[in-house]
């Protein structure tokens, strides 16, 4: 599996600034400002429609922000249509897993190749050398990829066979082929039962040892949070309220109020 | 400016048709998320049905007089129109519905229904065009240079009538709010113990029974009827429900005039096989500017 | 050996028809019914890519049969023609020059897809329609106001270019053309759709969002992948133009349009081969359907009762053809093929080819 470049430990992979998101009346995300530095795993909590997504989204490239800036491995994101984005580094899963469910496994990995391709129409139709070169290379390291995360055996399957926990290892192996050097995991245990919990945790403490990647988590699953991440952000209202260490958050009131309300403290 | 103010009246008259049409693509879109690309043809249908019943009833065996044929036409049209529509819809439509079927499908199937409609009508009545008998005496009125018929008066009166009553329906009729409550939420709507089926086949009496008073008000006004009559009408219709905002009553009132104005406006200008051309590019220019239609709200999906 | 049984097929069959034809065993009638199989070939699988591969919802696709036809018919006519005065070149060149021409039709069929293309960005798949839809129309409403192109009476002077091809050698140069571009077609469609570039239209139709997200330029994408399917039915327009030697523009209004439609859906989106049999089915029905024998049979029992009712051949044919396809939609939606291959469906067969 070939390694992304190793990055200078003083340059942030990711650059947030003042970063608000109007719709019509509603802000859904308010000055949120991040600095993430390489081979960090971070944590973004809060109550459901604190705005958490909508800043992946905006990362992403789904939306223009109304204000601010983002800024990907020092370079403005402005503008950007989602796959540039990715072609900069950053990769994304979704809440919803989004798999191609009439494609093979391997296909979806291979296809998330299509920004390096190298070779366009005219290649494809005449199967010239640089396309029989490339799409060996792909495969070659599509199937890589897969032996490495343990699904080599499906690689003819169609994703909606597998369970439930597999598609989501699949997702995240698929969002790693495009060698990013953040990867965003939006509520990742989403929809997976305690075993699949613990196995995911497993994964990505896995791929945070072996991959040279940053991680930037959304989750809800607390377990999850507190045991892998390093730093947390919480949000809500679209508002950064709290940031800190897991523990730190754990016992930090504004969390806690955000979560259960006022009563409790 | 006499001239403009007899285009006014005319584009008035044209977009009264569009937009009696329009109202059904959208009363149907906006309840079922269906195109029902066979709603030129019921038109059509409504156009023909008029015609023989119309004959039928100022003819030796019925006899009456043609302002009592008049009465009598009008409602019955819309009446048989309305079965017709419904029919189509129990027939092809519901039992898409009820297998949860792509809407690409039933979108087919409503494609087909009309060709149906088109060539069944060729076959059984040939091609010969039809004439449809004068029910009204035409009464002209002349304002200096502006000529105003009676005829054109009652169909701008017909089309403002529909629209209104179609707005309270939709918005203080308990029938209404159901309607507009399917279109947010199809699946949770039985689960409030509304019953579906019902709601949509008053969808489609309405829709429909309104596209049969426009394809007789049509058959009166320019009387000669041909079997493919509703399918360049019901396309722009239906495009100009989409730039007023499909689903919006309001929008598909407000596209079918804009249409009407356009067209005429066009044909006074430019020479008439022009029309078409210029009526398409406009109206796409329309909807590349504000996909959504000019009522239309702008849908977006959550990623 | 055995992988290319299925290569070394066509091309014995393809030489069997031409020879057939050229020595009279089959007569000018079947020339023409296997003629229009390949161009409705071309028609289906191009309005496959993006109906079936990418599963957008247009209703247009006789515009670009339409401006292919159109373009290539006044390229023939200006080089091999004496509409517009002498012929531009000679008329020993025309074997080479026409599939040229034909190509040239196709591109421009090809530029004028981003009519439909780029909005198709912006809009959801109900939207598109209508753009296709108004495309349609304003191209053949286009086309009726240009009289130097004999506007809605219609256009001829191809006929020139293909007696220019039989005073080389007398023998049937449309059907050899068409066999030509038909299998071009398929084999473009395949090779394109095969490869992990072409996926990304696959991937578009299942999921944009993760399409996008992953790398793919859908935007990009959509434009070539019309391109594309314009491009094929362009020179299918093309080839139709010279086969009859005149067109007009209502030969390619929404009925042709939905024609094609007909064929897509009853092969099944996405299939490149569902595509190609529905086509060959269709032809085959349309020509039963012309024969007012077997109108006037099926239909014995209405005109028993109805005796003065005679029912044309021609009309009948399209209320049969829409009724069919409504059943298929209420028992079979997804097609013949539904997004299978023929290879996935009988998998002894893959023995015999080599798609790859």
């Amino acid at each position: 599996m070939a390694q992304t470049q190793v990055q200078r430990d003083n340059a942030p992979v990711i650059e947030i600034n003042g970063l608000t998101q109007r719709f019509g009346g509603l802000t859904a995300v308010d000055d949120f400002n991040v600095k993430l530095m390489p081979g960090k795993l971070t944590g973004l909590i809060g109550p459901n429609g604190a705005g958490k997504t909508t800043v992946f989204n905006l990362v992403s490239g789904f939306y223009q922000p109304t204000e601010g800036q983002i800024l990907v491995g020092g370079k403005p994101t402005a503008g950007f249509k989602p796959h540039k984005v990715t072609a900069l580094g950053v990769a994304r899963t979704f809440q919803n897993i989004r798999l191609w469910n009439d494609m093979t496994v391997l296909d979806n990995i291979r296809v998330a190749q299509h920004y390096w391709l190298g070779y366009g129409f005219f290649s494809s139709v005449f199967r010239t050398k640089r396309y029989k070169q490339r799409e060996t290379q792909i495969s070659e390291e599509a199937n890589e990829l897969l032996e490495v995360f343990d699904l080599k055996r499906f690689a003819d399957e169609f994703p909606k066979n597998l369970p439930y926990g597999t598609q989501r290892k699949l997702e995240i192996a698929r969002a790693l082929s495009t060698h990013p050097k953040l990867l965003l995991l939006d509520e990742p245990a989403a929809g997976l039962n305690s075993h699949d919990v613990k196995d995911l945790i497993r994964l990505i403490r896995w791929i945070y040892d072996n991959f040279d990647v940053s991680i930037w988590m959304i989750e809800h699953h607390m377990d999850v949070v507190m045991e892998l991440c390093s730093h947390i952000k919480v949000i809500d209202f679209g508002q950064t309220i709290a940031e800190g260490t897991p523990e730190e958050i754990r016992n930090h009131p504004a969390v806690i109020t955000a979560y259960l309300g006022d009563d409790v403290i | 400016m006499d001239f403009i103010i007899q285009n006014i009246l005319n584009a008035l008259q044209w977009g009264s048709f569009y937009a009696l049409i329009a109202l059904g693509y959208t009363l149907v879109y906006g309840v079922l998320r269906l195109i029902n690309f066979a709603h030129g043809d019921i038109f059509m249908v409504g156009a023909y049905i008029s015609f023989f019943v119309a004959s039928f009833l100022i003819g030796p065996i019925a006899g009456f007089s043609p302002m009592m044929a008049f009465v009598i036409t009008v409602p019955l049209t819309m009446v048989l129109t309305s079965l017709v529509g419904v029919t189509l819809e129990r027939i092809a439509y519901r039992p898409l519905r009820r297998k949860g079927a792509h809407r690409l499908y039933v979108v087919i199937t409503a494609l087909m229904c009309g060709l149906v409609l088109e060539y069944s009508n060729l076959a059984l009545l040939g091609a010969s065009r039809l004439k449809f008998p004068e029910l009204i005496e035409k009464q002209i009125w002349h304002v200096g240079d502006v000529t105003l018929t009676n005829l054109k008066v009652m169909v701008v009166v017909a089309a403002i009538l529909v629209f209104l009553f179609l707005q309270w329906v939709v918005t203080r009729t308990r029938v209404g709010m159901a309607m507009r409550a399917i279109s947010y939420d199809k699946f949770a709507i039985p689960l409030m113990g509304i019953p579906v089926d019902n709601i949509i086949v008053v969808t489609f009496v309405l829709g429909s029974g309104f596209a049969g008073l426009a394809g007789l008000l049509f058959a009166m006004s320019y009387p000669v009827l041909e079997p493919f009559m509703g399918m360049l009408i019901g396309w722009k219709a239906f495009i100009a429900a989409v730039v007023g905002g499909i689903g919006d009553i309001k929008g598909a009132f407000v596209g079918g005039f804009l249409l009407g104005f356009i067209e005429v406006g066009v044909v006074s200008v430019f020479p008439s096989t022009y029309r078409d051309l210029f009526a398409f590019t406009i109206l796409l220019l329309i909807l590349w500017i504000k996909p959504s239609g000019l009522f239309g709200i702008p849908q977006s999906t959550k990623i | 050996m055995k992988k290319y049984s299925l290569n070394m097929l066509l091309v014995v069959f393809a030489i069997g028809l031409l020879f057939a034809a050229h020595f009279g065993i089959i007569d000018g009638y079947i020339q023409i019914v296997v003629m229009t199989i390949g161009i409705n070939i071309m028609m289906s699988t191009s309005l496959n890519l993006v109906n079936g591969n990418m599963g957008e919802f247009t209703c247009g696709h006789a515009a670009f049969m339409c401006i292919g036809a159109y373009i290539s018919s006044i390229l023939s006519v200006f080089c091999f023609g004496t509409k517009f005065g002498e012929p531009l070149l000679p008329a020993a060149s025309v074997l080479i020059v026409f599939p040229i021409i034909l190509l040239i039709g196709g591109a421009v069929a090809a530029v004028s897809s981003l009519l439909v293309s780029v909005p198709s960005f912006k809009t959801r798949d109900d939207y598109l329609a209508i753009i296709s839809i108004a495309v349609n129309y304003m191209i053949i409403s286009a086309i009726e106001n240009l009289d130097f192109v004999g506007g809605s009476r219609g256009f001829q002077g191809m006929k020139d270019t293909t007696w220019a091809m039989i005073d080389i050698f007398d023998g049937p140069w449309m059907l050899f053309w068409v066999i030509n571009f038909t299998i071009f077609t398929v084999w473009v469609i395949r090779r394109f759709i095969s490869s992990t570039y072409g996926k990304g239209v696959n991937a578009i139709s299942q999921d944009e969002v993760a399409a996008e997200i992953m790398s793919v330029n859908t935007n990009k994408i959509k434009i070539i992948n019309f391109m594309v399917a314009a491009g094929l039915a362009g020179c299918a327009g093309g080839l139709y133009a010279h086969i009859i030697g005149y067109v007009n523009p209502q030969s390619f209004n929404i009925l042709k349009s939905t024609e094609a439609l007909v064929m897509v859906y009853l092969g099944g989106m996405g299939s490149l081969s569902g595509a190609v049999i529905s086509a060959v089915i269709f032809t085959g029905l349309l020509e039963v359907l012309r024969s007012q024998a077997i109108i006037d049979g099926l239909l014995s029992p209405v005109t028993f009762m109805f005796p003065d009712w005679e029912p044309s051949a021609g009309v009948i044919k399209w209320v049969m053809i829409p009724l069919m396809l409504i059943i298929v939609m209420q028992f079979r939606p997804e097609g013949i093929m539904g997004n299978r291959e023929l290879g996935d469906v009988f998998p002894k067969l893959k023995r015999f080819y080599r798609f790859k």
